[in-house]
């Protein structure tokens, strides 16, 4: 089981402090709208959910065999 | 495994001086304009936030001052203040205030007031701020702006100095009212893009 980044997207503000501090390059803000995150990328490391200063990104167990 | 700087993460330099530049001389104040009109033209023109997610640099001053520099408490900001409710309210509230002060421009331009050498802050207390004015060679209604245009910034400064220190460093990003509308501009222009091509 690893752990991966989720953006409640609904209260996104596309404001993009969580690409700024993604090691990996994960995320991206497509269109303005709001962010999404590449889980083939994310490492799971946490930091997007400490920067975000809206506080709407959560770490879940990500489901890995599917 | 930190990402190479590029030149527009030092864009936090010009805000900085543009805020020190407007106790110097309110004329400066001016150049705020390009805060308001960047980002709407690379909202409406490609359809994108890269203003927010790149270039602005009171965003990156105040990830600055509230990350490196340890300013801010770092906790999560109230229900309310991320909701669209709030944000969406704030927005018309701010420019409702935005037209007020262009409203007092035209009357000065009008000559039908004089010109009043003050910065409004939160909307409420007037600073006598005369020092900052050097005489205009455009028309007082100029200066008037400027006035006005620089109450605008630095209130929404302090705004965001208070909730970088309360909530996140970026708090304010949150409630930014030219990152809400342009948000709802890109909103608007991917919803019309993806039904033109779905035709
Ligand atoms: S958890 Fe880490 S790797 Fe994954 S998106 Fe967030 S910052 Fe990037
Ligand atoms: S930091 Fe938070 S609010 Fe800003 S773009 Fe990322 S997920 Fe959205
Ligand atoms: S939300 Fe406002 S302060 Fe934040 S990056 Fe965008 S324009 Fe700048």
């Amino acid at each position: 089981m690893k752990r991966k980044a989720i953006v409640d997207t609904s209260m996104c503000a596309a404001c993009g402090c969580c690409v700024k501090v993604c090691p990996m390059g994960a995320i991206s803000v497509p269109h303005g709208v709001n962010a999404v995150i590449d889980e083939t990328l994310c490492i799971g490391c946490g930091k997007c959910a400490k920067e975000c200063p809206a506080s709407i990104i959560t770490l879940e167990e990500a489901n890995h065999e599917s | 495994m930190k990402a190479k700087k590029k030149w527009y993460d030092y864009l936090w330099i010009f805000s900085l001086t543009y805020l020190i530049l407007g106790f110097v001389n309110i004329l400066f104040a001016l150049l705020g304009m390009i805060c308001f009109i960047a980002p709407l033209v690379i909202s409406i023109g490609w359809g994108n936030k890269a203003y927010c997610n790149k270039f602005c640099g009171r965003g990156q001053l105040f990830s600055m001052l509230g990350g490196h520099f340890g300013l801010s408490r770092k906790k999560d900001m109230p229900k309310w203040m991320k909701s669209k409710y709030f944000r969406y309210g704030f927005l018309i509230f701010f420019f409702t205030m935005f037209f007020i002060m262009l409203w007092n421009t035209y009357l000065v331009f009008a000559g039908q007031r004089p010109l009043g050498q003050k910065i409004k802050l939160l909307w409420t207390f007037k600073v006598p701020w005369q020092w900052a004015y050097h005489g205009t060679i455009f028309s007082d209604g100029v200066a008037q702006f400027a006035f006005g245009f620089y109450s605008i910034m630095l209130t929404s400064t302090i705004l965001g100095f208070l909730t970088m220190i309360l909530f996140k460093p970026r708090s304010w990003c949150v409630y930014c009212p030219m990152g809400t509308m342009t948000q709802l501009i890109c909103k608007a222009k991917h919803v019309t893009k993806s039904q033109t091509d779905a035709k």
